[in-house]
C-alpha cells in the first residue's frame, strides 16, 4: 500500500482506540452514574432505605390487618460468627410497634468489626418497613469471643398495599474488619 | 452488473511487502499478510470448538442420567463456565475475525489490512488469552465455575485462577478490540475506489458495524473485571454489599457489554448468510438497504435493553416494563431479515449444495432461537423461564444451529477458494444432515425441561427431567462426533479434496456476487496490488 493510505489508517486506528479507552472509562462512569439515575423519581427503586432509623411515630394499629414478617439471618463467606434471631417469624399488625432481639458472637480470639446488610422480600416492602432502631445502621464492634444482644425495633406503615401478607427480612453480617483499618 | 476481470496482475509490486510467504514455519509467527492471519484464525477456531465442545460432552454425559456420574458438582460447573468462555471468546469469535481478515479485502479490493502488523499482534494475543484461561483449569480451586457471566459475590469464591481468569478476559478484550479497529480501518480507508459504502457485500457491512460495537462494549467489560480484581484484592467496594457496593451493579455493567456481545456473534452470522443465499438462488440479494438499515436498528437496539436478562433482580415495575417494550422491538429488523432472506430464495433457481443447505437451516433455526427470545422479552412470564433450561436452549438455538451452521456453510463455500480444491460434496451433505437432525435431538427437549422447571448449571437433578436429559444427551453425542466429519474435510480439501480442479468462480455465476470470485482459486499471496476498477454488484 502507499504511504498516503498508511498515515491514514494509522491516523483513524490512533482514533479508534482513544475511543477504546474512552468506553473504558465509561465503564467506571456507570458507577457514580447508576447511584444517581436510582434516585430519580420515576425510577421509583425499590432499594432497601432501611438503613437510617426513623422516628416512632404512633399510626393506628389495624388489627384486622396480619402481617406474617420473616427473619432470615446469614453469614456472608468466611465471617467467624453465630448469628440468629430471637423468632423465625412474628405475626403483627399494621401500625403496631416491635422489638425483635438479634443475637450475634464473635466466634475468633481477635476484635472484629461486622456489618449487618438488610435485605427485604418482596423488594416494594422494604419502603413501608420503618425501624426506629437497628444494629444495621452502623458497623458494630466485638471483643474477642463477645457475645452480643442486639434489638431491632420496627412497625409496619399502613400504608402497605393490601397484596402484601408476608414480609422477608434477611440480614447478612460481613466481615469488616480488614477493610475497617485499612480505612 | 455486467462480468469482470479484475486487474489482479502481478505487475508492479511498488509496495513494501516481500513477494512471496516466508519460507519455514517462522512464516506463521511472523507473517502480516491477511491471508495467513485469517487461516491462523480459523484454525485456531476450529481447534478451540473442539475443545469447547470436549467440555460441552463431559456436561451432557453428566446430565446422561440423574445422580453424579463421572466429575464432582465443583468441576461439572467449571466445565459450564469454561465451555462458554471457550465458545465465545476462543471459537465463534475468533472464526469471525477469521473470515473477515481473509475476505474483507478480497471483496473490497484492498491489498491487506489496513494495520498488518497489528493485526499479527491481536492474533498471538488471543493464543495468549486462551492458554492463559485454560491453564486456571489446573490451578488451585479450580477454574472458575460460577458462571461465564462471573457474577459476584459468587465469582469473588474462586480459587488461586480469580486473577488468572480476568487478566485472560483482558488479554482476549484487547485483542479483539486490536482485531476491530483493524476491521473499520480497513473497511472505511482500504476499499477500492469503484467500491462506494452502498455497494459492499453485506458480510463487509455487518462486520464495520460488528466493529464499532466491540470497541463500545470490551472495554466496558474490562472494566467490570478489573472492578471484581480490586474488590477481591485492595479492598474497594463496588460490589460489595458491606462497603456499600451492590452486586447488582456489576450486572447492569455486564450486560451493558453482554447483550451487544451476543450480537457481535450473530451480525457477521447474518452478513454470510445474505453472501451465500443470493448465490445458491441464483437471484440479487433481496432488499440489500433494508438490510444494512436493519443492522444498524439492531446494532443500535443492542445498547438499550441490557436489563432484559436481569429481569428477577428487583429491578422497578418501569424498568421491567421499558426493558420489555425495547426488547420486543428487535423482533422488528430481525424480521425484516428473515423476510429478505426468504425472499431472495422465492422463485430462485435454487441449488442445495452444502453451504446452501447450512443457509438454509440456519434461516429456519435461527428464527426458532428468536421466537424463544421474543417469548422471554414477556418480563412477566420471564420469571418462569429465568434460569432455566429454556434460556439455555433459547441462546443454544441463536449459536449452533445459527452461527456454527453459518460458519460450516462459510467453510464450504470459501474453502475452495481459499485452497483451490474441491470438497467431499457427499460427505459434506452428510455433515449436514447429522448435525441439522441431532441438534434438533439436543437442544429442542431442553425446552421441555425448562418449562418443567429445571435450573440451568446443576450437575444432578429431579427424576421427572431424566427421560428428557437421555434425549438430549444422546443427540448432544451425535451432534459431537458429526463435526469430526467437517474436520475430516476440512483436512481433505486442504490436501486436495475430490481432485476436481475447481474454477476462478467455483459456484456458478459467483462472479456476479463477489470480487474474491474474479481471482484465481487458490487466490496468490498478495491480491489487488492495484485496485479493481470495475466491481460486481448483486443488488440493484
Amino acid at each position: 500500500m502507499n504511504d498516503d493510505v498508511a498515515v491514514k489508517n494509522k491516523k483513524l486506528g490512533r482514533k479508534l482506540a482513544i475511543i477504546a479507552i474512552a468506553m473504558f472509562g465509561f465503564g467506571y462512569a456507570l458507577v457514580p452514574l447508576y447511584d444517581v439515575l436510582c434516585e430519580w423519581k420515576w425510577i421509583e427503586r425499590d432499594r432497601p432505605d432501611a438503613i437510617k432509623a426513623i422516628p416512632e411515630i404512633a399510626y393506628p394499629v389495624d388489627v384486622n390487618r396480619n402481617i406474617n414478617v420473616e427473619f432470615v439471618t446469614t453469614l456472608n463467606e468466611n465471617t467467624p460468627m453465630v448469628f440468629s434471631a430471637e423468632t423465625k417469624q412474628l405475626q403483627v399488625h399494621t401500625g403496631e410497634y416491635h422489638t425483635v432481639n438479634f443475637y450475634a458472637e464473635n466466634k475468633t480470639n481477635k476484635p472484629m468489626i461486622a456489618r449487618a446488610i438488610p435485605s427485604f422480600s418482596p423488594a416494594l416492602t422494604s419502603t413501608y418497613f420503618e425501624k426506629v432502631e437497628c444494629f444495621c445502621f452502623s458497623e458494630q464492634t466485638f471483643a474477642p469471643h463477645e457475645k452480643k444482644t442486639m434489638p431491632m425495633r420496627f412497625v409496619i406503615n399502613p400504608n402497605l398495599p393490601k397484596d402484601y401478607k408476608t414480609i422477608t427480612l434477611s440480614y447478612t453480617f460481613f466481615d469488616n474488619t480488614e477493610t475497617a483499618v485499612k480505612k | 452488473m455486467s462480468a469482470v476481470i479484475a486487474e489482479h496482475g502481478h505487475d508492479d509490486h511498488h509496495d513494501d511487502h516481500a513477494h512471496g510467504p516466508e519460507k519455514g514455519w517462522l512464516r506463521w509467527i511472523i507473517t502480516t499478510n491477511h491471508k495467513d492471519i485469517g487461516t491462523l484464525y480459523l484454525l485456531f477456531a476450529l481447534a478451540m470448538f473442539f475443545v469447547g465442545g470436549a467440555m460441552a460432552m463431559i456436561i451432557r454425559a453428566e446430565l446422561f442420567e440423574p445422580g453424579m456420574q463421572f466429575v464432582n458438582p465443583q468441576f461439572f460447573n467449571s466445565m459450564t463456565t469454561m465451555h462458554a468462555l471457550v465458545m465465545v471468546f476462543g471459537a465463534v469469535m475468533p472464526a469471525f475475525v477469521g473470515l473477515a481478515n481473509w475476505m474483507i479485502p478480497m471483496m473490497i479490493g484492498a491489498p491487506d489490512m489496513a494495520l498488518p502488523r497489528m493485526n499479527n499482534m491481536s492474533f498471538w494475543m488471543l493464543v495468549a488469552g486462551v492458554l492463559l484461561l485454560a491453564s486456571t483449569l489446573f490451578m488451585e480451586g479450580g477454574a472458575p465455575a460460577g458462571g461465564w457471566t462471573l457474577y459476584p459475590p459468587l465469582v469473588l469464591q474462586t480459587g488461586k485462577a480469580l486473577p488468572f481468569a480476568i487478566f485472560s478476559v483482558h488479554l482476549l478484550g484487547i485483542s479483539s478490540i486490536m482485531g476491530a479497529i483493524n476491521i473499520i480501518a480497513t473497511i472505511l480507508n482500504m476499499r477500492a475506489p469503484a467500491m462506494t459504502l452502498m455497494k459492499m457485500p453485506l458480510f463487509v457491512w455487518t462486520w464495520l458495524i460488528t466493529g464499532f460495537l466491540l470497541i463500545a462494549i470490551m472495554p466496558v467489560f474490562a472494566g467490570a473485571v478489573t472492578m471484581l480484581l480490586t474488590d477481591k484484592f485492595f479492598h474497594t467496594s463496588f460490589f460489595d454489599a458491606a462497603g456499600g457496593g451492590d452486586p447488582v451493579l456489576y450486572q447492569h455493567i455486564f450486560w451493558f457489554f453482554g447483550h451487544p456481545e451476543v450480537y457481535v456473534m450473530i451480525l457477521p452470522t447474518f452478513g454470510v448468510a445474505s453472501t451465500i443465499i443470493p448465490v445458491f438462488a441464483r437471484k440479487p440479494l433481496f432488499g440489500y438497504s433494508s438490510m444494512v438499515y436493519a443492522t444498524a436498528s439492531i446494532a443500535f437496539l443492542s445498547f438499550i435493553v441490557w436489563a432484559h436478562h436481569m429481569f428477577t433482580v428487583g429491578l422497578p415495575i418501569s424498568g421491567e416494563l421499558y426493558f420489555m417494550y425495547a426488547t420486543m422491538l428487535i423482533a422488528i429488523p430481525t424480521g425484516v431479515k428473515v423476510f429478505n432472506w426468504t425472499a431472495t430464495m422465492w422463485k430462485g433457481a435454487m441449488t442445495f449444495e452444502t453451504p446452501m443447505l447450512f443457509s438454509i437451516a440456519f434461516v429456519v433455526l435461527f428464527t426458532l432461537g428468536g421466537f424463544t427470545g421474543l417469548m422471554m422479552s414477556v418480563a412477566p412470564v420471564d420469571f418462569q423461564y429465568h434460569d432455566t433450561y429454556f434460556i439455555v436452549a433459547h441462546f443454544h438455538y441463536t449459536l449452533v444451529p445459527a452461527s456454527v451452521f453459518i460458519l460450516m456453510a462459510a467453510g464450504y463455500y470459501w474453502l475452495p477458494k481459499w485452497t483451490g480444491h474441491m470438497y467431499n460434496e457427499k460427505i459434506g451433505q452428510l455433515h449436514f444432515w447429522l448435525s441439522a437432525i441431532s441438534v434438533n435431538v439436543l437442544f429442542f427437549p431442553q425446552h421441555f425441561l425448562g418449562l418443567a422447571g429445571m435450573p440451568r448449571r446443576i450437575p444432578d437433578y429431579a427424576i421427572q427431567f431424566a427421560d428428557w436429559n437421555m434425549v438430549s444427551s444422546i443427540g448432544g453425542f451425535i451432534f459431537g462426533v458429526s463435526q469430526l466429519l467437517f474436520l475430516w474435510i476440512v483436512i481433505d480439501t486442504i490436501k486436495g479434496g475430490t481432485g476436481e480442479k475447481v474454477t476462478d468462480e467455483v459456484w456458478e455465476d459467483a462472479h456476479k456476487h463477489g470480487l474474491e470470485w474474479t481471482l484465481p482459486s487458490p487466490p496468490p499471496y498478495h491480491t489487488f496490488t492495484t485496485p479493481p476498477t470495475v466491481i460486481p454488484c448483486d443488488h440493484d
